[in-house]
């Protein structure tokens, strides 16, 4: 079986509502056990290349998918699932 | 299979229900309250209703729980309305507009857009780059902290409908005139230079919301906002029952009144390094008022307070050069010193 490894960065210039996000991302890793890498982007020209306009914001296999909000951990995992499924099907 | 406009599908009925129940329980609670208040006072406690203790008591405890209803109940239903805005979307209404209509817009949708200071930069970013004016962005920018949903609340809760009209009507003067003051010194060389390169790469989200999903958020702000500021409304309220009760009439008139011209001045500049909540200052405010300070000086003071602090001028520094970080305060402190003086003149 190929492995799966997703790329996760949380744009945010450290307030905290993107730690909130931060760990809400962990939990989601820890809890479906997949492998990812969690990355934080803090720097404003690195945040505003992704074209987002409210922090904190949440980036999966570099795809925007949310932004300005805390997601809960279900629509986190939702994400994830997607991604993953977008993976496998490439 | 065909479905009627206003038919949910099953799972949504169930938090229709919910909110039902959530705002028949809280027109029971907002009605029970002074009663309430009234009966621990001075029946439970047994204080004489004519005494100094009582009354403070009894309004301490009715202004309280009134002050958190009126907050959970209007931040939903503004929640509610700000799910129909986002950054991206105003973005898109003031990308066309010239100055003056631009300020004008940009001030108005400064109320409705939903905004947190933390993420002011990125706004920031986000207007300039895609070419709406300096200066229309100002106006959002001033608008949008200012002319908050706290401020509103408790100003309409305290004062009535009338008091916080006025207030959102001196925020949206500050908001146009300032942002259109700064447009005109074409300070553009004063962002800083890395605003300009930004390459996007990517789209902008688009979210398609369901009701259900519109309802839940507004119920996550409720949350935020109310565990975010309850113990300001309560020491705010605590300190203004104090005031009102222990301070004797007329000790503010000498050094707030309107006779003072230096007053207006003076309450803008000791409010820029106080950075309060707006939940912690309004309480005060009404006492301040009673002993004898003027309504424009302390209109004045709340807007300094709130509109401009220290901690957004750390956060713009990132984008801002210094002589366009000293332009916008200042020209906002003038901007409210008129709206101070304005008021101390006609009222």
């Amino acid at each position: 079986m190929e492995k799966k490894m997703l790329t996760i960065k949380i744009l945010g210039s450290g307030c905290a509502n993107c730690k909130r996000v931060e760990q809400i991302v962990r939990k989601v890793v820890e809890d479906m056990s997949f492998e990812a890498e969690i990355i934080k982007v803090t720097e404003y020209p690195d945040i505003m290349a992704y074209n987002i306009m409210s922090t904190p914001g949440l980036v999966i296999n570099e795809k925007l998918v949310s932004s300005g909000r805390i997601p809960s951990s279900a629509e986190v995992t939702t994400f994830v699932v997607d991604a993953l499924q977008a993976e496998g099907s490439s | 299979m065909t479905t009627l406009p206003l038919s949910f599908p099953h799972t949504n009925k169930r938090i229709f229900v919910t909110l039902g129940i959530a705002i028949l329980a809280w027109l029971v609670a907002y009605n029970i309250i002074q009663p309430l208040a009234d009966w621990i006072s001075y029946s439970l406690l047994g204080l004489a209703p004519d005494s100094r203790l009582g009354t403070s008591l009894a309004f301490f405890l009715y202004d309280v729980p009134k002050i958190l209803l009126l907050l959970s109940g209007m931040v939903f239903a503004i929640s509610i309305v700000r799910t129909f805005f986002s950054p991206e979307r105003t973005r898109a209404l003031l990308g066309g507009k010239r100055e003056g209509v631009g300020n004008v817009f940009a001030a108005m949708l400064g109320i409705v857009t939903p905004f947190c200071s933390c993420s002011a930069v990125p706004l920031f970013i986000g207007f300039v780059e895609s070419g709406v004016p300096l200066g229309v962005t100002f106006s959002f920018l001033i608008a949008a902290p200012t002319i908050n949903e706290v401020a509103v609340i408790l100003l309409f809760g305290l004062f009535g409908w009338k008091v916080a009209a006025l207030y959102i009507a001196s925020g949206l003067v500050v908001a146009i005139f300032a942002g259109y003051v700064i447009g005109r010194f074409k300070m553009e060389r004063y962002v800083e230079d890395f605003v300009w390169k930004i390459q996007h790469t990517g789209d902008v989200i688009e979210e398609k919301l369901t009701w259900t999903d519109r309802i839940e958020r507004a119920w996550e702000s409720v949350k935020e906002i109310v565990s975010k500021v309850w113990p300001y409304v309560v020491v705010g309220i605590a300190i203004g029952a104090a005031i009102h009760g222990y301070v004797p009439e007329d000790t503010l008139g000498s050094v707030l009144g309107r006779e003072n011209w230096w007053s207006v001045p003076l309450a803008v500049l000791i409010g820029i390094p106080l950075y309060s909540n707006a939940a912690g200052i309004v309480p005060i405010l009404g006492a301040l008022i009673e002993k004898g300070a003027s309504v424009g000086t302390s209109l004045a003071f709340m807007m300094s307070v709130i509109g401009l602090s220290l901690p957004e001028a750390v956060i713009l520094k990132r984008v801002l050069k210094m002589p366009l970080l000293f332009t916008y305060f200042a020209v906002v402190a003038v901007a409210i010193m008129l709206i101070g003086y304005m008021f101390n003149l006609i009222l």
